[in-house]
């Protein structure tokens, strides 16, 4: 229905990652206002309390808080924490795989660093 | 939280054939339920048993905290849309609205046009008149616009098209979100519906097999492939749901443990991961081909 979310994972935590997308990109930044369950409900068409789950488990990490009664913020810190947590994200999901990979196919890790290197490059 | 609905041990028979078996569940208020199975699994006599259509054998049934049987006090509080609902043949689409005005008491009769309007039905047509899809349509803005407080949505788009589905989607996650009831989505397309859905209930051969938050669901399983002496050697002590071997490769699906610490495993030992939808989930654990049926439910 929606491809902004796709299957086999949990929605909430993908809900999460879109949330600290727009910090990293500078389009939520700190003490904006977060769009309410409801909003996130009705733009990816899937249920309010799954939205929550995803805008609660932010909160619990310290990069979202709540106002009471006026609803979610953007905490003091965020982009540094969410990039942070990104960034061992991306060793795990990216580094690791590609030297696995590499190992399958030979590739010694001087010759996956000139890779590195040529892709830089070429941008 | 407050129980719309409590089943406990419900049996349903036709003579030999147990229709349900033995089922046990609670529903609360103000969530989205999908209640999911193959053809012919007993959905639909659960559903005409919660709605005081039909009497269970035995058990106990409670909806809205009493029992449903010509008790107008828990059927207002009802909308049952079914998939072949049947309207007098002489009625136009305007009589049928008037009724369901008179019949459910915060039915919104703005909210009606609207999504007459948006389902591009003809008002003044007559019921006999009507195309399949028109007709799953005219059930869809009923259950819809009756904002009952208990409102059951069994297989409703027979003939129905890919965007009339759509406009169902959107108008029942905004309106939810507005005016919060409880809803149950009995279906097949449960690809379509999954995102909707808060707690899941799968019904196989009479038996409850699933009774799981959606969330919890989706995730829970995850597809290994590589070299078949590979994979065999990672599914030990793992609980299969589904394998399919190809040519030197196996194909298999398992229930993740605690702490996904098995996903990490098969990637170590270079075996390719891929997801798996809800729906691939429900079809390999009620296709009675699987090894391991139930194992879900534990």
């Amino acid at each position: 229905m929606n491809n902004l979310i796709d299957d086999g994972r949990p929605i909430f935590v993908q809900i999460a990652e879109r949330i600290e997308d727009d910090i990293i990109e500078g389009g939520l930044p700190e003490e904006a206002q977060v769009p309410s369950t409801n909003q996130f409900a009705a733009f990816y068409k899937i249920n309010p309390a799954t939205a929550a789950k995803g805008v609660n488990l932010l909160v619990d990490e310290g990069i979202l808080y709540k106002k009471r009664g006026i609803g979610m913020f953007v905490a003091e810190g965020a982009r540094t924490k969410v990039i942070e947590k990104r960034k061992e994200q991306f060793f795990e999901e990216y580094v690791i795989t590609m030297i696995r990979e590499a190992e399958k196919l030979g590739i010694t890790a001087d010759q996956l660093t000139d890779m590195i290197q040529r892709g830089d490059n070429k941008r | 939280m407050k129980n719309v609905i409590e089943v406990k041990q419900l049996n349903k028979s036709y003579g030999k054939f147990n229709a349900i078996h033995d089922t046990s569940f609670t529903m609360q208020a103000d969530k989205i339920y999908g209640l999911l199975g193959r053809n012919g699994a007993g959905k639909t006599t659960l559903m005409k048993m919660i709605t005081a259509q039909i009497f269970p054998t035995s058990g106990d049934l409670k909806v809205f905290g009493g029992n449903p049987y010509e008790n107008a006090n828990v059927l207002s509080q009802i909308c049952f849309i079914k998939e072949s609902q049947k309207y007098p043949d002489h009625y136009n689409i305007l009589d049928v609205l008037d009724v369901s005005k008179s019949i459910f008491p915060n039915w919104d009769v703005d909210f009606s046009r609207l999504l007459i309007e948006d389902f591009n039905l003809p008002l003044k047509r007559r019921i006999k008149k009507l195309s399949r899809g028109m007709l799953s349509a005219v059930g869809i803005v009923i259950g819809l616009a009756s904002r009952a407080p208990l409102t059951i949505f069994d297989e409703p788009y027979l003939g129905l098209d890919a965007v009339s589905r759509g406009l169902f989607y959107d108008h029942l996650m905004e309106d939810y979100v507005k005016h919060p009831r409880t809803v149950i989505l009995s279906t097949h397309l449960i690809d379509e519906v999954s995102n909707l859905l808060e707690h899941i209930l799968v019904i196989d051969n009479g038996k409850l097999i699933i009774d799981q938050d959606a969330e919890e669901l989706r995730g829970k399983a995850f597809t290994v492939t590589g070299q078949t002496s590979k994979v065999e050697a990672f599914l030990i002590g793992k609980e299969t749901v589904h394998r399919e071997p190809f040519g030197g490769l196996l194909s298999a699906t398992v229930i993740r443990n605690q702490n996904g610490s098995d996903q990490k495993q098969a990637e170590a030992n270079g075996l390719e991961i891929s997801p798996v939808s809800l729906q691939q989930l429900i079809v390999h654990l009620t296709s009675g081909k699987s090894e391991q049926k139930g194992a879900m439910a534990k």
